[in-house]
């Protein structure tokens, strides 16, 4: 199954998905090794790192930015980030951490209501245009 | 939608300015294309609050820049640090402490003014209505939207200093006056008398906050009267509970529409103020310290501490985080504060460093960010109340609510 969005950084990443019922910030909402600590979030407890994170959108604090590119550079960031609407702040994390580290997290838009929650997905993130593809087979 | 750039822009851009500026090109460019501007706007200022430490990588971002030679363009101040410069003794950790120092020093050197504070609404020379700025810090950037009538778009860590380099913005989102327009309004009219009571604001914006998101609320039944320390207590819980970047309020804001009868109307009463007060705030009379003044305190709110403070003794630990220029301003009030306990931090705020003590549990505060932030940042459950009732349960060692 092949899922079409819209690019806010490129890259390209493999894992299984975490979908969030509620908008996150990552600072004030995630700590450093990746895990949900915002009290008031309904997946609190959650450990982000590796996992294909599933969310409508960011929220609240400017800081996000830099605790996402601070997780890329410590390698607890999610493998990729999969947001139902833009944002302007955690595409940001992703760029600085290309641009100082060299390291790539995709950041995309798009309708994931569809993604199944026991698989593994697959993103390809260009300039231009994003594909999210799973297998309808799941293990 | 392709993004066109002038020739100072494609000189910036290409490196000619040197390779500082160059890498802020690329960040703002990188902004533009995420957030589909069309063109950059020339900005008049910056707040930056890229200054509070995240990590190794807020270090090696700020020294790439002051390696490569690169300045800010446009009078800029900087937001809160993980250290108090004026009182270090006052960050327990010691690495902490000293990577907020280097951090701090290394965006001064970029020619930043040192302000260190999350409020430079509350300092000379604020922007004016429809002038293009860059601020980061949602508190802030809400504030200067919403009250000054300023136009920033959220900006996150990074873009904010390479908007200062540069001079420059992405022409989109607030900057652009379509997105402006409020989305869903607030009948405020039910609360009545609440409305004249300082804690209504928290409560309203943590409400206002969390059924918005990233939405544009108009308020109407505000009293013409509200001051803005009540509307930076509004727009802080209101950023930190949503995604809140802008608000208006009828007859009160400089953009505020005349009437809202063609958006979807919430009405707010004073069930739901509890509701959302009992949501932020846990129950019982434990308490260990108090803390105030998130946002950072204006100076009207540092004098009328000063005249609650003294009195009777207080029992507990009391903060209050203000800015170094507050502080300044304060003369004999700030030897009153400190005379009755009252421990004044400055360039920093409780709850983004470690500066209460990791045994206190419970925590009073007057600031609805604070109560939303503080449980997953430092570990601590909150109270919430009002200046006054803050006060009173310092006094007495436990939780003192008027009601």
């Amino acid at each position: 199954v092949i899922l079409h969005g819209l690019t806010l950084h490129p890259g390209t990443a493999t894992g299984r998905p975490i979908r969030l019922t509620a908008p996150l910030s990552f600072w004030g909402g995630t700590d450093a090794d990746g895990r949900i600590v915002d009290a008031h979030h309904p997946q609190c407890g959650a450990v982000l790192t590796s996992r294909f994170l599933l969310m409508e959108s960011g929220r609240g604090s400017s800081s996000a930015s830099s605790v996402l590119a601070e997780q890329i550079r410590a390698r607890t960031a999610p493998a990729a980030i999969v947001l139902a609407r833009s944002d302007p702040i955690i595409p940001l994390g992703a760029l600085i951490a290309a641009e100082l580290y060299d390291l790539f997290l995709p950041v995309v838009v798009a309708p994931y209501d569809t993604i199944p929650d026991d698989t593994v997905l697959h993103v390809a993130a260009t300039a231009d245009h994003a594909t999210i593809t799973w297998s309808t087979f799941t293990s | 939608m392709p993004l066109h750039l002038t020739a100072a822009e494609e000189q910036m851009l290409s490196g000619q300015d040197g390779e500082g500026v160059a890498l802020a090109m690329r960040v703002v460019v990188g902004q533009a294309r995420i957030s589909g501007a069309p063109r950059l706007v020339e900005i008049t200022s910056a707040h930056v609050d890229s200054c509070l430490y995240h990590g190794q990588v807020s270090l090696d971002f700020v020294h790439s820049l002051v390696d490569l030679g690169a300045k800010v363009r446009v009078p800029t101040t900087l937001n809160v640090g993980s250290t108090d410069l004026i009182h270090p003794t006052l960050v327990r950790d010691r690495q902490l402490a000293k990577a907020g120092r280097e951090l701090m020093t290394a965006y001064a050197e970029l020619g930043g003014t040192p302000t260190f504070t999350c409020a430079p609404y509350q300092l000379p020379n604020r922007p004016a209505l429809g002038e293009h700025i860059a601020w980061a810090e949602s508190n802030a950037i809400v504030f200067a939207n919403s009250v000054l009538g300023a136009r920033t778009d959220r900006y996150g860590d990074f873009l904010d200093v390479c908007a200062a380099i540069t001079a420059r913005a992405p022409y989109a989102g607030l900057q652009t006056p379509e997105a402006r327009v409020g989305t869903v309004a607030f009948d405020c009219r039910p609360l009545g008398d609440f409305l004249h009571s300082e804690l209504a604001y928290p409560l309203l914006g943590h409400h206002i906050g969390s059924i918005v998101g990233a939405g544009i609320p108009v308020l109407t039944g505000i009293p013409a009267d509200v001051t803005e320390d009540d509307l930076k207590a509004l727009g802080a819980a209101a950023a930190s509970a949503g995604g809140v970047a802008l608000f208006h309020v009828v007859g009160v804001t400089p953009e505020a529409p005349v009437s809202i009868d063609d958006l979807p109307v919430y009405t707010v009463d004073l069930r739901t103020l509890q509701e959302v007060r009992r949501a932020l705030s846990s129950t019982g009379p434990e308490l260990d310290a108090v803390s105030v003044g998130t946002p950072h305190a204006s100076y009207d709110e540092c004098v009328r501490l000063a005249e609650l403070v003294a009195g009777p003794p207080l029992h507990l630990p009391f903060y209050l985080s203000t800015s170094r220029a507050t502080r300044d301003r304060l003369g004999e009030k700030l030897q009153v504060l400190e005379r009755a306990g009252v421990t004044v931090v400055v360039d920093t705020c409780t709850y983004v460093t470690a500066i209460l003590q990791p045994t206190w549990k419970r925590v009073m505060t007057n600031s609805g960010k604070w109560a939303h932030y503080a449980p997953g940042n430092i570990n601590v459950t909150a109270v919430l109340g009002s200046l006054a009732e803050c006060v009173a349960s310092a006094r007495a060692g436990r939780v003192v609510l008027d009601s």
